[in-house]
This record gives C-alpha cells, sequence and structure tokens, in this order.
C-alpha cells in the first residue's frame, strides 16, 4: 500500500539535506498531482555515500502546471511539468491545485 | 593548456564544463596516463570501454518507434512496459525503467534532466553536447516553448507540451507521430526518417 495514488494533490517539501539530493530546487514548496507510481528504488541520497544497506522507497511521478511554476512566464495553462519525487519529499496538500 | 607531453598510446576525452574550463580533462588525462605507466590500464582497455560507450546510438531507438508504428500490439506493450517491450527487440537495457510518452495531435512531449544527463543511453546512445548544457537544463523547463521555437519548432498553444524531467530512476523516450503514409514505406524507410531530436522531444514533424 503506497502513501499516495494518482489524482492525490501534494506538496513538496523542503528537506534542506546536503549532498547527492535529486530533488531539485525550482520544485520544492510546490503543490501538484501525482500521475504514476515508479515502484520502489535505494534512495540517491544514501547511495551517494555508500549506503546501499536502507529500504527502498516509494517514487511518484508528479505534474505541475507551468503556469504555477513559473508566473513570470507566459505558459498555457494546459502545459505540464511532470517530475519524479521520493515519497519522503512529499506531503500531502488539502484541497485542489 | 599546458600540452608538452605525447599522446600516441591513447586519445584524451574532451571534458570541459559550460564555461570551458579543462580542468577535469587535466585530471582525466593525468590518471590515465599514471594507471597506464603502472601497468593496471591499457590504452585499449580505455579504447574498448569508450567503444561499448558509444556502439548504442539512435539506430536503436528508431527500430523501437518504427516498430510501435507498425505493429498495434507492440505499441500498447511499449506504452505499458517501455523496459521489456525494448529488450523484446534484443537489445540491451541498462536502464531500470524506460518510460514511453507518446505525441497525439493535443499532445507533445520534451525529456530532459536538469540535475545532469540522464539519458535513455541503451536506446538512443550519448546524449547531444547541447542537451546536458546548462542552458538547455535550465530553460526546457522554464521556457520549453521558446526552447523549441530555437530548435525551429513552433508548437501551436492547442497543443499541450509536457515537460519530463528525467531527475531520478526513470528515463525517457518520446514516441513521435507516424508520418501520414507510413503504411507505403518500408522498416528500413521508416527507420531512417526518425531523428534524435524526435525522440527527445525537439522536432516533432517526421517527414
Amino acid at each position: 500500500m503506497t502513501r499516495f495514488s494518482a489524482g492525490d494533490i501534494v506538496t513538496v517539501l523542503a528537506l534542506g539535506k546536503r549532498g547527492h539530493v535529486r530533488i531539485p530546487h525550482y520544485i520544492r514548496h510546490q503543490t501538484g498531482e501525482i500521475v504514476g507510481y515508479c515502484g520502489t528504488y535505494l534512495n540517491p541520497e544514501d547511495l551517494a555515500v555508500g549506503n546501499t544497506g536502507s529500504r527502498a522507497i516509494d517514487l511518484y511521478r508528479v505534474a505541475f502546471a507551468q503556469t504555477r511554476l513559473w508566473p513570470d512566464e507566459d505558459h498555457p495553462a494546459q502545459d505540464r511539468l511532470i517530475i519524479e519525487i521520493y515519497d519522503h519529499w512529499l506531503a500531502p496538500a488539502a484541497g485542489d491545485l | 593548456m599546458p600540452h608538452d607531453h605525447h599522446h600516441e598510446e591513447h586519445e584524451a576525452l574532451v571534458i570541459e564544463d559550460d564555461a570551458g574550463n579543462i580542468e577535469a580533462q587535466i585530471i582525466v588525462d593525468a590518471l590515465q596516463e599514471v594507471l597506464i605507466s603502472k601497468g593496471l590500464l591499457t590504452a585499449t582497455e580505455v579504447t574498448g570501454a569508450i567503444a561499448k560507450l558509444e556502439s548504442p546510438g539512435i539506430h536503436l531507438g528508431a527500430q523501437v518507434v518504427a516498430r510501435a508504428w507498425t505493429d498495434p500490439a507492440y505499441k500498447r506493450r511499449l506504452l505499458k512496459d517501455g523496459r521489456a517491450a525494448v529488450q523484446e527487440l534484443d537489445i540491451p537495457v541498462t536502464e531500470a525503467r524506460i518510460i514511453v510518452v507518446e505525441n497525439t495531435d493535443q499532445l507533445h512531449n520534451l525529456i530532459t534532466c536538469t540535475l545532469c544527463s540522464c539519458y535513455p543511453r541503451s536506446i538512443l546512445g550519448q546524449p547531444p553536447s547541447w542537451y546536458i548544457s546548462k542552458a538547455y537544463r535550465a530553460r526546457s523547463v522554464r521556457e520549453p516553448r521558446r526552447v523549441l521555437a530555437e530548435f525551429g519548432l513552433s508548437l501551436p498553444h492547442d497543443v499541450q507540451l509536457d515537460v519530463h524531467d528525467s531527475n531520478a530512476d526513470m528515463r525517457y523516450l518520446v514516441l513521435p507521430q507516424p508520418p501520414a503514409d507510413v503504411a507505403r514505406r518500408s522498416v528500413q524507410e521508416l527507420e531512417a526518417s526518425i531523428s534524435r531530436d524526435h525522440l527527445i522531444g525537439v522536432a516533432r514533424e517526421v517527414a
């Protein structure tokens, strides 16, 4: 049982971790919609420092409206950015997008 | 660059960053020379490793797409599980998963990796230098339509653009729309009509 499923609205956390973090800054604090589940993968934050013993974690594909990511740009309303986010970087978001 | 030593045994890799700095190149050169002089590595092994890296190429991706255009059941399997469908064609896959994203009349897909240079190397080979550039990595998410225009593709406003950032474990392949006369062309002709740019999404129409 995964914590999120397709259609769920989520916010990307800003965990402030250092090192080999695969969640780029532009997507932190942003709210989007789960569009896919990718399976479980070892956490790159651990793998990068040689720690291969930790539990594999859920990875999701999350879609964001470009108009919300870059309000200063002229994106058509339907354009999306889709990115992979590990479970521990996500929080459920209240309400609609 | 100080370059007063000979390079007859091996061809140096060119590694420089966006600013043209070649510090990494100097380190790689020095390390390779030391390893070769100590007998831990031979120039032939280096050449072999480079050849292995460079042997996959766009012809493999084109093979996958041409098959999807001509075999609807294969296309369904490809969209469901890209890795398994690529392996069906006896293409070795090193990626954990390949996600195939299909262009339609209403949707165009563009692939990028904002953090580094993630790319479906098993089926497309090594990425082009512009794909790795900081300019593409930043602009492909922030102003993708302007980037596409610079590649000669002005995407109509009513066509949705999905940009896929390959930031983690997935790798992506764009499935372009087939040309109108797909049924009249041979598989070889179809494969030849597909370019790397179509499979990254900086080109759309297959001529």
